[in-house]
């Protein structure tokens, strides 16, 4: 068959097809799309269309034609194999069962990010107790006096009540500054794991620092009371970013039998979801660190106690949450 | 290989092309894009700014979805185009041909931190440059590729003729550079027809616009019309 004839023949069907596509094309105006019945057979048509784009193709029919057919082939190809979206029962899964079942199955990459984390941690601020000049070799003097009048047990704003408004200042603030923290955590992965691990070290050293210092200082209940409640879902979700990070950086060291680009794929979408997980456990914190721990009026002793309560809860969640289900 | 046309085979087994984009167009793209976002940013500074400390609290909140979920948002609800990509006439897919999904959008703009460092996107450079489907890190993992959205030129019909056999049996491919040759002759001056036509003197035996006139014939005879 010559080309003028093929086109004659099947121009009506590419039309038709081509009606189709516009009036799912969310990029035309709504008054403009045409109006297509959804009766026709669309994967029938779709699959004569490739049919079509193959012996263009085979028979070197014109490269207009050609092209034309290309780009319809192609935007049918996207409509027909469009992923479908998430919908809220993919969310309550998520949250009751796939999360923490993947934290528990990553659990290798848990404690290491854990030891990455605590481990200069605990370090420095034990260090800091011995010997109390150490604090200088992490933060500059003015940072160190800065935190040493935020949490003085003297100073006039602690156990007075702040305006709601600067509540949510800091709510703002705490959403802004701490998962993009949690972000840069994971993303550090993808520099064979180097990034993550220098975030996971450094923040570590630095809340150590600080914790170290002010209890040695003996501002230790200020201090304590105050992290103690946001701090079980902040930490734990810095520790699963860097998890995340790190899967990226073992991908890329030790892709196995993969190419190392089809490893780091599979990984991402392991890791992405654990950086979902993330996201939700720093907006709980940021709340909770806004308009909880600040709260001066309520007493050390109910903070420690919800804080344990908090701390419990994270545990209990990563460990035994959606385990019926996986067997 | 140097060409930047890629073709995908589809579950039905045709072969689909795409254009990739690369880092140049793509850079352009971001510097639209931010000035947007600066706009953006003063815009809500101004109005914010009347709400005192609340509106402080929620001008941290904008910043942060701005720098890390506004590709993503347009990528998702834009047929994979940011407005810079747009005006640009990129856009984001999988590299398999189909539209990206929330999770490919998000890894990719997520590790986008990383692809700048250590200054305007050098690792993405770097790895855009060693890939040869122009991915960055971001792309790599989320499995994405940018390319140009084409638009098809004007159907350009060859002009009717009388249709002439050629004198001398042509290869399938000889044909096609003669059809095509046909579809762009209205874009080309008299002259630079007449010297393209003027090639073939040996098969036409004739010069100048008789000799495009003989082309255009033997087209429409290879188009089919009798």
């Amino acid at each position: 068959m010559n080309q003028d004839s093929f086109t004659e023949k099947y121009q009506p069907q590419w039309k038709e097809f081509e009606r189709w596509l516009d009036s799912k094309d969310r990029e035309i105006p709504k008054d403009r799309r045409p109006l297509s019945s959804d009766s026709v057979d669309i994967p029938h048509m779709y699959r004569q269309l490739c049919h079509h784009l193959s012996l263009a193709q085979s028979r070197n029919y014109s490269a207009h034609l050609i092209e034309y057919l290309n780009q319809l082939t192609l935007r049918g190809h996207q409509h027909l194999y469009r992923a479908k979206s998430n919908t809220l029962s993919g969310f309550i899964n998520f949250v009751f069962y796939e999360f923490p079942s993947l934290i528990r199955k990553e659990w290798r990459l848990f404690w290491l990010a854990t030891l990455l984390f605590y481990g200069p941690l605990f370090g420095i601020g034990f260090a800091i107790q011995e010997n109390p000049e150490l604090v200088y070799s992490i933060m500059p003097p003015e940072q160190v006096s800065e935190f040493r009048s935020m949490y003085d047990p003297e100073a006039k704003h602690i156990g007075t009540e702040r305006a709601s408004d600067d509540d949510f200042y800091m709510f703002g603030f705490y959403i802004y500054n701490n998962i993009s923290v949690g972000f840069r955590t994971f993303a550090g992965g993808m520099l064979f794991g180097l990034g993550s691990i220098f975030f996971l070290v450094y923040n570590g050293l630095a809340i150590g620092a600080v914790a170290g210092h002010l209890i040695q200082i003996g501002y230790s209940e200020t201090f304590l009371s105050f992290v103690i409640g946001h701090g079980s879902f902040e930490l734990t979700a810095i520790i699963i970013a860097g998890m995340a990070g790190l899967k990226l950086g073992f991908a890329m060291i030790r892709p196995g039998l993969l190419s190392r680009s089809e490893a780091l794929k599979r990984a991402g979408k392991v890791s992405l979801k654990m950086v979902y997980g993330v996201i939700l456990m720093l907006v709980i914190a940021a709340f909770l660190e806004a308009f909880w721990s600040s709260k001066g009026s309520i007493s050390p002793d109910i903070k420690y106690i919800v804080g344990y309560f908090l701390w419990g809860f994270v545990g209990i969640y990563l460990l035994f949450i959606g385990r019926r289900r996986a067997d | 290989m140097l060409d930047t046309r890629r073709s995908i085979e589809t579950p039905e087994g045709v072969e689909l092309g795409l254009r990739l984009a690369g880092p140049v167009v793509r850079g352009y793209a971001w510097m639209i894009d931010l000035l947007i976002r600066f706009a953006v940013y003063i815009a809500l500074g101004t109005v914010f700014s009347i709400f005192g400390n609340f509106g402080q609290g929620l001008f941290f909140i904008a910043v942060f979805l701005m720098e890390w979920f506004y590709p993503v948002v347009f990528e998702l609800y834009n047929q994979g185009a940011t407005p810079g990509k747009r005006s640009m006439g990129i856009k984001v897919v999988h590299d398999d041909g189909t539209e990206v999904t929330l999770q490919s959008s998000l890894l990719r703009n997520l590790l986008r931190s990383v692809d700048f460092l250590p200054l305007f996107y050098g690792v993405g450079l770097m790895s855009m440059l060693f890939n040869r489907d122009f991915k960055r890190l971001g792309d790599i993992t989320a499995g994405t590729i940018v390319v140009y959205q084409d638009k098809l030129a004007e159907a350009s019909d060859i002009v009717k003729m009388a249709p002439r056999t050629p004198p001398v049996s042509l290869t399938p491919i000889e044909q096609k550079a003669m059809i095509q040759y046909a579809e762009r002759v209205k874009l080309f001056t008299p002259q630079r027809s007449s010297e393209l036509a003027n090639i073939l003197e040996e098969v036409t035996q004739e010069k100048d616009e008789k000799s495009v006139n003989s082309l255009l014939q033997y087209a429409n005879w290879m188009m089919g019309r009798r």
